[in-house]
């Protein structure tokens, strides 16, 4: 049997919090520009505008053929160069985070994307058709009626896409940047403790996106009553 | 930059074994794909039933699916590899544990826990996504399959799950090239997929950036074939009278 | 106005030409010395669990034998600038990203556990030796393993992408011992994939694997064991082409390695309780070593 010794876990406490914020960081941020551009890339996909449905759909299909720890590898050698350049940063500017946080944005919005095109492709073409019928334009035909719609049947995929990308921060050990799970792999690797502190990181991340997705669950709860009234 | 292009390493002689680079490139390319497709065979038994499971009005079954699912989903793939790996041996009853670690050849053992948690992870995505499909039928047509006769595994067999498998192609494509994507973390049990044998011909040769391009590419040849055949899968399944149905 | 300030900026510019023309010396010679100038900055490449080279202690400050080796280069730098102000930037790395980093300048130089080789020597510069290791065997005490002939038909684990793992699947087909050869991803998972009990030997850098032992739950069970089936020499590595800023970096490990410095250093890494837990690598100074800091170099052993 195999002999657990936790002692390594109280004195990193403090690393592995920092290595927390920084996952939660890189979250938030990738969630807000992903669901914002995602949007709008599923909007130029199903407009009649060929080349725009065109490039948004080379896009997505860009960044959802490549596994993510590629694109972050990429992110991390190439964005930071350019980033210095273009607003001629100083050379000595820590832009790991920031790097990862444009890569998993832009990675994210194809994936939010394809959930958003799928939900408006939830909506009965019948809406669509009566609300041109109404005289409104194909704008106001999504904005008003196809996308609260849509949006309502997704938020709860959308959440949970969320939870995934979470999950996925984890993959930023790439470039060495300390999340959650590189902070804990790294406090392992030192003291030859690593199954101690992937248990813990495991445990705790369960308990996070648990949580998360009960919200998510309550949720969905309410906008189905809500909808059976 | 400063750096030392060389696209002719593909072909000389690799350090090791009687291959080239370009050898090391394929051999990886082709465990990735013979991971990932075992890997969703069994995502997608083992999903749908569960994602069935969800839905039906006994207790038990659908709590039980429900934590299945929890359990699966919330905790990084990362961490389940690792778990599968190097926790669960140690934690069977001695004699198991010690016949996989010892009697197997470790390739077999890297590749079984690979896809045996690909496969988990996997197949709690394809219950959510089954069950979500069932969930966006209006509830008529469960009650309607009802109210001809059939029993509930009826209705299931021949009302819901028809419609509801047509409506969620498009997510199960996302998983579909998820799983291949996914399989990349399975370099760090030591696996050597495409990932893994990219890295490798980092330390061997010291030329990131053509073994970089070069993997990327592959995973983008990979993602190409699935999608055009998903591509046809979709446009059969479509379901008329929803947007973006004929 | 603008008649008035397009004078100004020209001077201005004037004045920066001048000042940079004042000191020709060094910045001219070399393009890393000149940026470090520049930027009043000196960014460095540091690992993170590589125990007892270059790693973060328990405050998560990066310490290690290389790492203090390296500051004293930074004091060396600092000295031929005469700008004793310097600030330091350390930026982690790892085995994958270390080259790419130091050929796009975001470090100016690495010290960890890089082994100097041909390949990578097409890619980035190399100061003198900095340590030196044999490559031997890491096992159970009462496995009954004595030597690499002992490992015929066994599971034998070493680390992805290192000598050790190509001395011994090249020895493995010739020799026809039949070997069961895992490469883990790193030293961590390697030495995991022996202590649950996968592999019975697991082959690396002596002084890895020193550190390894020591980390282990019972450090007593282990043995470091086995013919040195290589040597290798690791080093500090730079950009190519400025042999101005090689000559700076190897005249201090030089300077370090002849006054008895490094040899301290080495005692307190390698002989004494180290941090975060006070573990011990009892790890005695090589002959190798020791003609080392008598006459420091930057040769290869490959």
């Amino acid at each position: 049997m195999y002999e657990f010794d936790w002692s390594s876990i109280p004195g990193a406490l403090p690393f592995l919090w920092d290595g927390l914020k920084v996952s939660l960081e890189i979250t938030v941020t990738a969630v807000a520009v992903g669901i914002v551009w995602g949007t709008l890339l599923a909007m130029l996909r199903l407009s009649s505008v060929r080349w725009l449905g065109a490039l948004a759909a080379a896009y997505v299909n860009l960044f959802r053929s490549i596994p993510l720890v590629m694109v972050l590898l990429w992110f991390f050698l190439i964005v930071p160069q350019l980033l210095k350049g273009a607003l001629s940063l100083d050379p000595n500017t820590d832009v790991r985070l920031t790097s990862a946080m444009i890569g998993f944005a832009l990675f994210e919005s194809a994936y939010y994307s394809e959930i958003i095109r799928a939900g408006i492709q939830s909506v009965p073409k019948g809406q669509a058709s009566a609300a041109s019928a109404l005289g409104m334009t194909y704008a106001q035909a999504m904005r008003l009626v196809v996308l609260p719609q849509a949006f309502r049947n997704m938020v709860p995929l959308l959440l949970t896409q969320a939870i995934v990308l979470f999950q996925d921060t984890s993959l930023v050990y790439v470039s060495a940047l300390a999340d959650f799970f590189g902070a804990a792999y790294k406090v392992g690797d030192r003291d030859g403790r690593l199954v101690e502190l992937l248990l813990f990181a495991g445990a705790v991340y369960f308990v996070i996106c648990f949580a998360a997705s009960q919200l998510v669950r309550r949720y969905q709860k309410k906008l189905n009553a809500h909808v059976a009234h | 930059m400063g750096y030392h292009w060389n696209w002719g390493i593909f072909l000389t002689p690799a350090a090791s074994g009687d291959s080239t680079y370009l050898g090391w490139m394929l051999a990886g390319l082709q465990t990735t794909v013979a991971l990932s497709l075992s890997a969703w065979i069994i995502a997608l038994l083992l999903g749908s039933l569960m994602g069935v499971l969800r839905t039906v009005p006994g207790r038990w079954l659908s709590g039980m699916a429900s934590a299945y699912v929890e359990i699966f989903r919330n905790i990084p793939l990362l961490v389940q590899l690792f778990i599968w790996y190097f926790v669960l041996p140690e934690l069977l009853p001695f004699g198991i544990g010690e016949a996989f670690k010892q009697k197997l050849d470790p390739v077999t053992q890297q590749f079984t826990a690979a896809m045996v948690c690909l496969a988990f992870f996997t197949s709690a995505r394809v219950c959510e996504q089954v069950r979500a499909g069932i969930g966006a039928l209006p509830p008529g047509q469960k009650n309607a399959g009802l109210a001809l006769g059939f029993t509930l595994p009826q209705t299931y067999r021949y009302v819901l799950l028809p419609m509801a498998f047509r409506l969620v192609v498009p997510p199960l494509t996302s998983e579909f090239l998820n799983i291949f994507k996914n399989s990349a973390v399975c370099s760090t049990i030591g696996l050597l997929e495409l990932a893994a044998q990219g890295r490798q011909l980092v330390d061997y040769t010291a030329q990131p950036y053509e073994s970089f391009i070069a993997v990327t590419l592959l995973y983008l040849i990979i993602n190409v074939v699935v999608m055009s055949l998903m591509r046809v899968v979709e446009a059969h399944s479509r379901v008329p009278g929803y947007l973006g149905g004929k | 106005m603008s008649f008035i300030r397009k004078p100004a900026l020209a001077a201005s510019c004037l004045v920066a030409a001048s000042v940079l023309l004042a000191h020709p010396a060094v910045a001219q010679e070399s393009p890393t010395l000149k940026k470090i100038k520049d930027s009043g900055t000196i960014a460095l490449g540091h690992r993170e669990s590589s125990i007892p080279f270059s790693y973060y202690d328990d405050k998560q400050q990066v310490v290690g034998y290389s790492q203090e080796l390296l500051l004293k280069i930074v004091d060396a730098v600092k000295t031929e600038l005469k700008l004793p102000t310097l600030a330091v930037k350390l930026t982690p790395v790892t085995s994958q990203n270390r080259i790419p980093l130091v050929q796009n300048g975001t470090i100016d130089i690495e010290c960890g556990s890089t082994t100097h080789n041909t390949e990578r020597a097409r890619q980035a510069a190399f100061s003198n030796t900095i340590f030196i290791i044999g490559t031997r065997l890491m096992t159970k005490k009462d496995s009954g393993i004595k030597d690499f002939p002992d490992l015929a038909g066994k599971n034998v684990v070493t680390t992805a992408g290192t000598t050790s793992e190509r001395l011994i699947r090249k020895m493995n087909e010739d020799k026809k011992l039949g070997m069961n050869i895992i490469s883990a991803k790193d030293h961590g998972e390697a030495f995991l994939t022996l202590e649950t009990g996968r592999a019975v030997a697991f082959m690396m850098d002596d002084a890895l694997l020193y550190g390894e032992m020591a980390k282990a739950r019972k450090p007593a069970d282990w043995t470091v064991l086995g013919t040195p089936q290589s040597f290798e020499a690791y080093g500090c590595m730079m950009r190519k082409d400025d042999p101005g800023f090689k000559k700076v970096v190897d005249a201090a490990l030089a300077k370090a390695m002849t006054s008895g410095e490094a040899e301290a250093i080495y005692k307190k890494w390698f002989t004494q309780p180290i941090p975060p837990k006070g573990l011990n690598l009892n790890f005695p100074l090589s002959e190798a070593m020791q003609k080392l800091y008598k006459a420091p170099n930057d040769k290869a052993f490959d």
